[in-house]
């Protein structure tokens, strides 16, 4: 019974203390930057280039749907950055800006299926038939107010077979052949890779979402949440984010 | 009152951390009660997305408890009842779903029965069905989560009402199935009846496994939980409401429920 109580105390207190650890390398400091599901890939890339630039710094990163981050980002989670997928999103955070938003990239949609295109799709017009199941994003989520943008522009008569919270998940129903094809953005195809086939969706040049980025008033370190912003603007995050399929601001 | 005196006042070092627990179970039921915006509670309920997730949550929720019934009475008799090799491993899976995380058991469901699963790809092949996006793969997910609340309080149920009123059932002459109807089952009602309360109350709040499976779509596969948390994303408020008529409904099943666990022994 004694050991039993033991453990239970520890895992009660082990997590806590690891908490605490993080700032026990002296003058090492951590900054936490939020951004939008569809940025995983580049902001990765990007947070390594911004710890080799800044010796002792360390970036935390917490990818989600834009709507929950800037809601975050208003509610005063322990945050500097903040970057979503439209701008809709970071006006609703306007509240917790410490600066002006700037837009660093833009996206545009495209239809993907999996890498053996079960339903033998050969053009965004084949997925108006009822035989072909396609999931998108919720109308709620920047990504699925872009593609049912695109079904009307498009006059598909078919429904999606499952409206998802974001764009990883409707990736995720694509790649694991649950779905014929979705709607993800450019970026998301390119990350895919071999697993997924990409198919241009018409007007998607009507629909283009940008993505803005700005510091957040709770930043510990503004000088910090600042370098990192002007890093994704300057020309070398320019680069990484066009690597990544984003098109220019 | 008496033992009060005997035994002294209890001492802080209970009480304390006692309380602390209460107000954490507590106080967020009641701040949600406060935040609820009461006016516009009917209006919401009046709406058409709420509407067809309560639809659905309602639909799914009874065949779910329809489906243990049906298949998990048996279950329990057969754990309970009947000895055959590898009964305490087959147990032991039973309750795996009670401790599994929800999403882990919509991975599992789609492995087994999604379009390209193990069942799942030789269905369609045979038949041209697919389960994934259906209200059907909603009833499937709720059931594989709600069954081991039913099955276990079942068996519990058979295993302590004793197998000698099924031998006194037997030496008057009854088959297994007429002792099974007749004696058992009766006995056990109680059990049967907690058990499905229990599986319906799980059903009522499945939300990991069902938008991983069954996907989100209003009017076939979105039930309310998944309705509050794509809500949650645009407006906390209306969020705030759908999940006040979840809680409704869940203190009712509570007050249904008040007999065997309100009442202190």
């Amino acid at each position: 019974m004694k050991t039993l109580v033991t453990a239970a105390v520890l895992a009660l207190v082990l997590p806590l203390a690891a908490c605490g650890g993080g700032d026990d390398g002296g003058d090492s400091k951590t900054i936490t930057v939020l951004a939008a599901a569809s940025l995983t890939g580049s902001f990765t890339d990007l947070a390594h280039r911004f710890e080799a630039d800044h010796p002792g710094v360390h970036v935390r990163l917490a990818f989600d749907s834009s709507a929950t981050l800037a809601q975050q980002a208003v509610d005063g989670a322990p945050a500097d950055v903040l970057a979503t997928a439209d701008t809709a999103t970071m006006d609703g955070a306007k509240s917790a800006l410490a600066a002006s938003p700037k837009t660093f990239a833009t996206n545009t949609m495209v239809l993907v299926t999996p890498a053996d295109n079960p339903a033998g799709i050969t053009g965004f017009q084949d997925i108006d038939n009822s035989h072909v199941t396609y999931v998108a994003c919720v109308e709620t989520a920047p990504c699925g107010k872009v593609a049912a943008a695109l079904i009307a522009d498009n006059h598909v008569t078919t429904k999606p077979a499952s409206l998802e919270v974001d764009v990883k998940s409707v990736l995720a129903k694509v790649t694991s052949d649950e779905a014929d094809a979705g709607f993800v953005y450019a970026t998301d195809g390119v990350a895919a890779g071999k697993d997924v086939e990409t198919f241009a969706i018409p007007h998607a040049a009507d629909e283009v979402t940008s993505y803005p980025i700005a510091p957040l008033t709770q930043s510990q370190d503004a000088a910090l949440a600042r370098q990192f912003v002007d890093l994704v603007v300057s020309d070398q995050g320019q680069q990484v984010l066009h690597d990544a399929g984003f098109g220019k601001p | 009152m008496r033992s009060q005196r005997t035994l002294g006042r209890p001492p802080l070092v209970l009480v304390l951390p006692g309380a602390l627990a209460a107000a954490l179970l507590v106080v967020p039921l009641v701040t949600l009660v406060l935040d609820t915006p009461w006016g516009s509670f009917v209006d919401q309920l009046r709406t058409s997305a709420v509407r067809d997730a309560l639809r659905i949550t309602a639909l799914a929720s009874v065949a779910t408890v329809v489906a243990c019934l049906v298949l998990g009475t048996p279950l329990a008799w057969l754990l309970a009842r009947v000895e055959f090799r590898g009964r305490t491993l087959l147990r032991a899976a039973v309750a795996v779903p009670l401790v599994l995380p929800p999403v882990v058991a919509g991975v599992a469901l789609v492995s087994a029965l999604g379009r390209s699963g193990l069942l799942g790809s030789v269905l369609r092949e045979t038949t041209g069905l697919t389960i994934p996006y259906t209200t059907t793969a909603v009833v499937i997910a709720h059931t594989f989560v709600s069954m081991p609340f039913y099955v276990l309080s079942v068996e519990g149920a058979l295993r302590s009402s004793g197998e000698q009123y099924d031998v006194v059932a037997a030496t008057l002459g009854a088959d297994r199935w007429t002792t099974f109807r007749r004696v058992t089952l009766p006995l056990a009602m109680p059990g049967v009846l907690a058990g499905a309360i229990l599986a319906w109350a799980r059903s009522l709040g499945e939300f990991g496994a069902t938008i991983t499976f069954a996907g989100n779509y209003p009017g076939t596969t979105q039930t309310m939980p998944s309705l509050i948390y794509q809500v949650l994303q645009t407006d906390p408020e209306v969020a705030r409401t759908l999940s006040m008529i979840l809680l409704v409904v869940s203190v009712a099943i509570l007050a249904a429920l008040r007999n065997r666990w309100l009442t202190t022994p």
